[in-house]
């Protein structure tokens, strides 16, 4: 067989029937071989390969498996990079494929050739350049272990195309060991001792979590200890929204009860998340008060931002496993009477019957879906509310970039989770400066009649930034009122979808109940005030004492 | 501000194209400057050594150790110990001599067990292999000299203890 169908068989073999994609030159022979399994493998062709690496991703992170994007070389590879920095920032497994030109032109500046191995260096977990057949095979199952195994994450291979068009056969694959990752008793018994030892603990849950599906031993954990918790918003939907002990979001935009009580805890059970300076906002002073014990599944994340007590390298789910039989049964009663002081006496945004805020959007999103819904953003002020309002009850199902804050994932991955979930529902938050970003991606989902429901809040301006200006540049609004006049209804209408307009709660109720019962995309726009703002607010480098709240 | 320290690591990897600029992306990346780094094939050709020579503080050190084990070509890295390593380097120097200095000279190389390896007839160059300290302070001996050149190799080193 070719290397071309070598890659497919490799696919085949490793679990793979989807993957996104842009064909090109160098890539030809790889598409023939996608034609000739095309009873097999499904192939999702986007507007632009950066769509292709977001749906590649937002797959990913709705199906937990690895997402796999193609390319050809030259700008087809540059187009991924967005892609899959933003893959790696929030460690989502996804395996990139790009073609380059032949072995003989490699180096002399060919048409459409650049080293993206070079480019993507510090943006993969790894990157392989292919240039010999024999090394295909192996090659391509070590990038799918790398990219699934310990912390995720993307991985590139670059493969030139004459090794797609050489023949040769696809040798067995080797067993690959397993990494097992086991605390000591020693670390068990530690943290469960600083648990019980604790008066003000506090679960902090980010992304690891769901990366490593702990939810329901968490919970566990949290109902056998009364255990308080909060999450980073890579791991929205770990909690039940109900449950008392949930104390919402932590970080910049998150809630006051959760960041007063990092600050007050005594003790800090981190799990899979990395204190970025968006929850950590002041490394030095951040939960000062407590002892730490972090978890994660990588040793560099250990100590990395903020100094622990203890770190326990593990991924979260078989740790909290391990954790579970050592910790007592106890009641936290004068901590949980102070949270939930703390959760009744701060902000609450002020609903609006006669024009459309941001937050009565996401509460009727929440009441009027079911709760197999998909929410996928993009990044901005829109994104923040949907973090904050919308409620999540199942990991996987708020699907954002976090890490990189990349505007224009939200279309792109919104496809790929409707790809990998068909049978749910798939709602896409945008703002009208990310939708402008990417929104060539309306094609995608006509094509493909994908039923994604496109909410774009718009308030004429570019809003995160427009907020900071507002509030620590002296309203000097620099290039953040673009003025724009475009139609969303006609241009929807011009891309095959279907468009509404909200100006008000009333017709925001309507246009959803409508856009549920249409088959392919819709686009809502949804008419907001430009004074919005994100509420409430811990400017970087602070700490909860400086918390804006109106 | 902490306080940094000379650290030296030696690192095993696959000897293998891009492998170094692996490495020293990540250094660069993370926010470290390399002062000094040697490379070269160990006893098994499948198997290089890195040694590099970089400040940091007591805080960060672990931390760059660890994203540098991370990397999928890294075999193992380690800090080499002032009190149980060994380092040495090489060192070329040009210097301006006529004859009386080239006497002169010839006496302190003898001392330091240096070689003088090109001859002309207004310059010499040296040839001195030792440890960093040693190199040092010869050039500091070569401070009443003017020295034309100088080329220096980069620490390599190895630990004494298995």
């Amino acid at each position: 067989m070719t290397g071309a169908d070598m890659i497919c068989e490799l696919l085949l073999e490793q679990g793979v029937d989807t993957v996104f994609g842009y064909p090109g030159g160098a890539a030809l022979n790889i598409y023939n071989a996608l034609y000739q399994y095309k009873d097999r493998i499904r192939h999702i062709l986007t507007a632009h390969e950066q769509g292709a690496a977001h749906a590649a991703d937002g797959y990913a992170r709705a199906t937990g498996k690895t997402g796999v994007v193609f390319a050809t070389s030259g700008p087809g590879a540059t187009n991924l990079v967005t892609g899959i920095a933003t893959a790696y920032m929030d460690s989502i497994p996804l395996v990139a494929i790009t073609s380059n030109v032949v072995n003989d032109l490699i180096g002399r500046d060919a048409f459409q050739e650049v080293c993206i191995t070079g480019i993507t260096m510090p943006i993969t977990k790894h990157n392989f350049f292919v240039n010999r057949v024999e090394d295909l095979a192996h090659t391509v199952r070590e990038a799918f272990r790398i990219a699934s195994t310990g912390r995720r994450g993307p991985v590139l291979i670059d493969i030139t195309k004459d090794v797609t068009a050489a023949e040769s056969k696809l040798p067995p694959p080797q067993p690959a060991a397993q990494p097992i990752y086991t605390a000591t008793e020693e670390d068990i018994i530690r943290t469960s001792e600083l648990l019980s030892d604790s008066t003000h603990p506090v679960l902090l849950i980010g992304g690891g979590a769901i990366a490593s599906g702990a939810e329901d031993v968490i919970r566990q954990l949290m109902e056998r200890c009364d255990l308080p918790a909060t999450y980073t918003m890579m791991a929205a939907g770990i909690l039940d929204p109900e449950d008392p002990r949930n104390l919402g979001m932590a970080g910049m935009h998150g809630t006051p009860a959760a960041n007063r009580a990092l600050s007050e805890a005594d003790f800090i059970l981190a799990l899979g998340t990395r204190f970025s300076d968006r929850v950590a906002l002041n490394r030095e002073k951040f939960a000062k008060a407590a002892a730490i014990v972090q978890v994660d599944i990588d040793h560099s994340e250990i100590n990395k931002n903020i100094p622990v007590d203890l770190g326990i390298v593990q991924d979260v789910r078989s740790m909290v496993e391990q954790l579970l039989p050592y910790v007592k049964p106890r009641r936290l009663e004068r901590w949980h009477a102070k949270l939930a002081g703390w959760k009744e006496k701060y902000y609450k945004p002020s609903d609006d019957p006669d024009c459309l805020k941001p937050h009565q959007i996401m509460e009727i999103v929440s009441a009027m879906t079911d709760e197999k819904t998909i929410f996928v953003t993009d990044v901005g002020q829109h994104q923040m509310w949907a973090a904050q309002h919308l409620h999540h009850q199942h990991p996987r199902q708020f699907l954002t970039s976090g890490g990189l804050g990349t505007m224009g994932f939200g279309y792109g991955a919104a496809i790929g989770a409707q790809i990998g979930c068909p049978d749910r529902r798939v709602i896409h938050f945008t703002g009208d400066g990310s939708f402008h970003m990417n929104l060539n991606e309306a094609c995608t989902a006509v094509s493909y009649n994908l039923p994604i429901i496109s909410i774009i809040i718009n308030n004429q301006v570019l809003g995160m930034v427009y907020q900071w200006q507002t509030v620590f540049y002296n309203r000097c609004f620099s290039e953040t009122t673009p003025e724009r006049k475009t139609d969303f209804v006609k241009l929807a209408e011009a891309f095959g979808a279907v468009g509404y307009r909200a100006s008000t709660l009333e017709e925001f109720k309507t246009c959803l109940a409508k856009a549920l019962q249409q088959k392919g995309p819709v686009w809502i726009e949804c008419v907001i005030d430009r004074e919005e703002r994100v509420l409430p607010m811990i400017p970087n480098g602070g700490t909860f004492r400086d918390i804006i709240l109106e | 501000m902490l306080k940094e320290k000379r650290e030296i690591v030696s690192i095993l990897v696959d000897n293998r194209a891009n492998v170094l600029t692996r490495v020293t992306n990540l250094f660069g990346r993370r926010g470290y400057n390399i002062d000094s780094l040697t490379v070269s094939a160990t006893n098994n050709p499948d198997i290089s050594r890195i040694t590099i020579v970089f400040s940091c503080t007591d805080q960060s050190l672990p931390q760059i150790i660890a994203q540098t084990e991370k990397l999928e070509n890294v075999r193992s890295i380690f800090i080499l110990e002032h009190n149980n390593s060994l380092y040495r380097e090489l060192l070329l120097v040009k210097v301006r001599a006529n004859r009386a200095e080239r006497a002169e000279l010839k006496e302190f190389i003898e001392i330091y067990r240096g070689k003088i390896v090109d001859l002309s007839p207004s310059s010499i160059i040296i040839e001195l292999t030792g440890s960093p300290e040693k190199l040092d302070g010869f050039l500091d001996m070569l401070a009443d000299y003017q020295i034309m050149d100088i080329c220096r190799t980069g620490i390599t080193g190895i630990a004494r203890k298995e």
